[in-house]
């Protein structure tokens, strides 16, 4: 193998596929990005084995053939070299290295052979639709907060993904949940995504497609295999793993009768919380909200350190209520909240209240109140 | 000046040969520092086979074993009588019964170890509420405040105590009294059964150099082997090297070890330590490498750790699991939660989860189950959303 690559059409390259790689493996050949030239093109693909990145570079090939080096070290090596740089990538066979030339700086990498390198593969592909990029890419970030990170629970460990039927007709809706707060994000279902299994995108996977969305605005195609999924995004293919398991039923624990609306502005109450919260503890983390007639009045007791309290105004007509939630699991909603007021949905004290944005209906957030 | 205590009348005298004016005891003990000394090590003699020979009185003049018969069982406690043949805790039963074949071997009753070792705190109660239990059969107690209100001489309350665990219990204890808990352990060690003996502040370094340094409470075997390697095997040698030399041999420790040479130890006695886990366990009566079965019994101990949570207020915020295997290593695994909890059904799924884990065919011979990090109660298992039904 030999080609001629610019620096930085291999940096994105790199960039994108190196990030799947795990720093520490006990399978010496998943350190490595797998190398491939023919033609115009260089291919390169990493993987952990649950999920593969592949992305395809211009370059110009001299001698077609592959092998595969320490990722991290070659991305290493790309990143430092001067910018503009013509790289020249070149495969001792016999020495089983690979040489990479760029003006007066040459590295020499040992190789291993690109026979041994897994394939991840995606079998039997059931359904494919293509979406905005950035539709998924909403779908992801509305949700991915609330992903649990209890390993016992490992199908809460991601995004389920799935399409449902609403009153504004199919939508594909994306959910995750730790048990204590839910977040719900839909966009109108896709041609092609009528019928889709229920899906559980793991939580490296959602991480590693955010991440390649933020370079990408096109299209993203779709592809469903009973256990596998494919994003293909530009110049970029990423396979994965789902979970499998069964995520609960999401719909029961999503209040549908909570009459007791609360209107308050977003920035305010935000920052109003941020604030109260500072003497909230680590452990407990509780803010009290104490509503009644257009007042909120939000406050903590830490018995070890003092108290804070703070006055918003609302719009609220319901019976006075007296409410704890989580400090921080409040701030992470109300981060995800665009508009410039939030709608509480509350029932009563002991209740899941439901948290939206007042004119966007389409991301939903259910919150388990604590006690306080 | 020398104090005596006649051991029989619990009180404390001017010294005078032959037995006591009072009571006609012989047993008197004279120490210069009688009735000055608060701190005590009280230990039960072969706690549980004592137990079982004041329930068993045709047991009296026979050796008795405590512990778990057939293959695999260990001694847990010999009566005296055993000890003679060479029957020791913590030996195998088999070897056990060839040194001494004529034992008889009763399984432990911890419940009612558990009942006696709690009539004998209450007893402990009456002199002192500083009480810091070491174990069912052992604990140190602070008898300063008592001696100082001038109630009664720590010595004197000390012989009250065993004369009343004697009557009212029926088993005997060993007595250490003297300024520190390092010192008191080894009093009660050096008259056992039934025994009372005092270590003074001023005599302790030479009371101390002969001992051997496994004596000292910490000196493990490794500890013991590095000593021993530098050519130090008796407190006495220790006690010419500086804290410095010992802090830079066998750094913090070494602090402690200079301390204790010399008869220093500032540990207070520590009434009801705060209780840092609470686990429970148990040993398969043949080893087990199945996932399935592993489980079953960690959701049984986990249940037994739930009640013990339940009933003392806490909330574990992880859980450990033990295994030992069949070669006897022992393997600690432990999980963070992600909300503390009472509840054995978090604390089966939890130890589902590094069982499966670390289930890869080896057999095991104990599971424990766990919890540590512990928090009040208030903290735990808020309200989840999957919980309403």
């Amino acid at each position: 193998m030999r080609l001629l690559i610019e620096k930085s059409a291999l940096l994105k390259a790199l960039q994108h596929v190196t990030s799947v790689v795990e720093r520490r493996n006990t399978i010496p050949i998943l350190a490595n990005v797998s190398l491939r030239a023919d033609g115009e093109s260089l291919h390169l693909k990493a993987t952990d084995l649950d999920i593969e990145v592949t992305e395809t570079a211009r370059a110009e090939t001299t001698a077609p053939g592959g092998t595969t080096v320490p990722a991290h070290t070659l991305h290493d090596i790309v990143r430092k070299l001067p910018d503009g740089s013509q790289i020249e990538l070149a495969s001792k066979g016999d020495e089983g290295r690979l040489a990479i030339t760029a003006g007066p700086s040459r590295f020499l990498l040992a190789c291993l052979p690109a026979d041994d390198f897994p394939d991840l593969g995606l079998d039997g592909m059931s359904h494919s639709f293509q979406l905005a990029s950035r539709d998924l890419a909403r779908l992801i970030e509305k949700t991915r907060f609330a992903i649990s990170t209890d390993e016992t629970r490992y199908y809460l460990n991601g995004i389920y993904l799935h399409a449902t039927e609403t009153d504004e007709g199919w939508r594909l809706r994306a959910v995750a949940t730790d048990g204590h707060r839910l977040a719900r994000m839909d966009v109108a279902l896709p041609d092609g995504g009528m019928g889709m299994p229920g899906i559980i995108l793991p939580r490296k996977t959602v991480q590693e497609v955010a991440k390649l969305l933020a370079d990408h605005s096109d299209e993203v195609f779709v592809h469903l295999s009973p256990n596998k999924i494919r994003f293909t995004a530009g110049n970029v293919v990423l396979t994965s793993k789902l979970i499998d398991g069964t995520f609960p039923d999401y719909q029961r624990v999503v209040p549908q009768n909570n009459d007791k609306n609360m209107r308050v502005g977003n920035a305010a109450f935000t920052k109003a919380v941020d604030r109260v919260s500072t003497l909230s503890s680590e452990k407990g983390r509780a803010v009290k909200l104490n509503i009644s007639d257009g007042k909120l009045v939000l406050s903590v007791n830490n018995p070890e350190s003092g108290s804070a309290t703070e006055e918003l105004e609302t719009e609220y007509s319901g019976e006075p209520l007296e409410i704890g939630f989580n400090a921080r699991y409040l701030l992470d909603i109300s981060a995800h909240i665009e508009g410039d007021r939030s709608v509480f949905s509350l029932s009563d004290p002991s209740a899941p209240t439901v948290l939206q944005d007042e004119n966007d209906a389409s991301a939903l957030f259910v919150l388990m109140p604590m006690r306080v | 000046m020398l104090t005596q205590l006649c051991r029989d009348c619990c009180q404390l005298v001017a010294p005078r040969a032959g037995s006591c004016p009072d009571c006609g005891g012989e047993r008197r003990i004279a120490h210069a520092e009688l009735a000055a000394l608060t701190i005590a090590h009280i230990d039960c003699d072969a706690f549980y086979a004592s137990v079982e020979k004041r329930d068993r009185p045709d047991l009296r003049e026979k050796p008795l074993i405590v512990g778990h018969d057939g293959g695999r069982g260990v001694v847990t406690t010999a009566c005296y009588i055993a000890r003679r043949y060479g029957v020791r805790s913590a030996m195998p039963m088999f070897k056990a019964l060839d040194l001494c074949p004529d034992a008889v071997v009763l399984p432990p009753d911890m419940g009612k170890y558990k009942a006696v070792s709690d009539d004998i705190r209450a007893i402990f109660r009456a002199a002192t509420e500083v009480i810091e239990p070491v174990s069912l059969d052992e604990a140190y107690l602070d008898l300063t405040e008592a001696h100082e209100s001038g109630e009664r001489a720590a010595a004197e309350a000390l012989a009250v105590i065993a004369l009343r665990v004697e009557r009212e219990v029926g088993i005997t204890v060993s007595i250490g009294l003297s300024c520190n808990k390092f010192l008191a352990k080894l009093a009660s060690e050096m008259d056992k059964p039934r025994g009372f003996s005092v270590i003074g502040a001023a005599e302790a370094k030479a009371v101390l150099a002969p001992m051997s340094i496994r004596k000292i409470n910490g000196v493990g075997q490794a500890t013991a082997q590095r000593l021993e390697a530098s050519g130090i095997a008796s407190i006495g040698q220790l006690q010419a090297l500086s804290e410095m030399q010992l802090v830079t041999q066998y750094g913090k420790f070494g602090r402690r070890l200079a301390r204790y040479a010399q008869g220093e130890d500032e540990r207070a006695v520590t009434p009801d330590r705060p209780t840092k886990s609470i686990s429970a366990e148990t040993t398969f009566s043949r080893d087990t490498g199945s996932a399935d079965e592993l489980i079953a019994v960690a959701r049984r101990l986990g249940e037994r750790v739930a009640t013990q949570l339940q009933r003392k207020g806490l909330a574990g915020g992880a859980v450990v699991l033990k295994l030992k295997t069949s070669d006897f290593r022992l393997l600690t695994r432990s999980k963070r939660l992600p909300n503390a909890t009472q509840r054995a059904s978090v604390l089966a799924e939890a130890a589902e989860f590094l069982i499966r884990r670390d289930a890869d065919g080896r057999r095991f011979r104990l599971i424990g189950v766990g919890v540590d990090d512990l928090r009040p109660a208030t903290e735990a298992d808020p309200p989840g959303l999957f919980d309403m039904a």
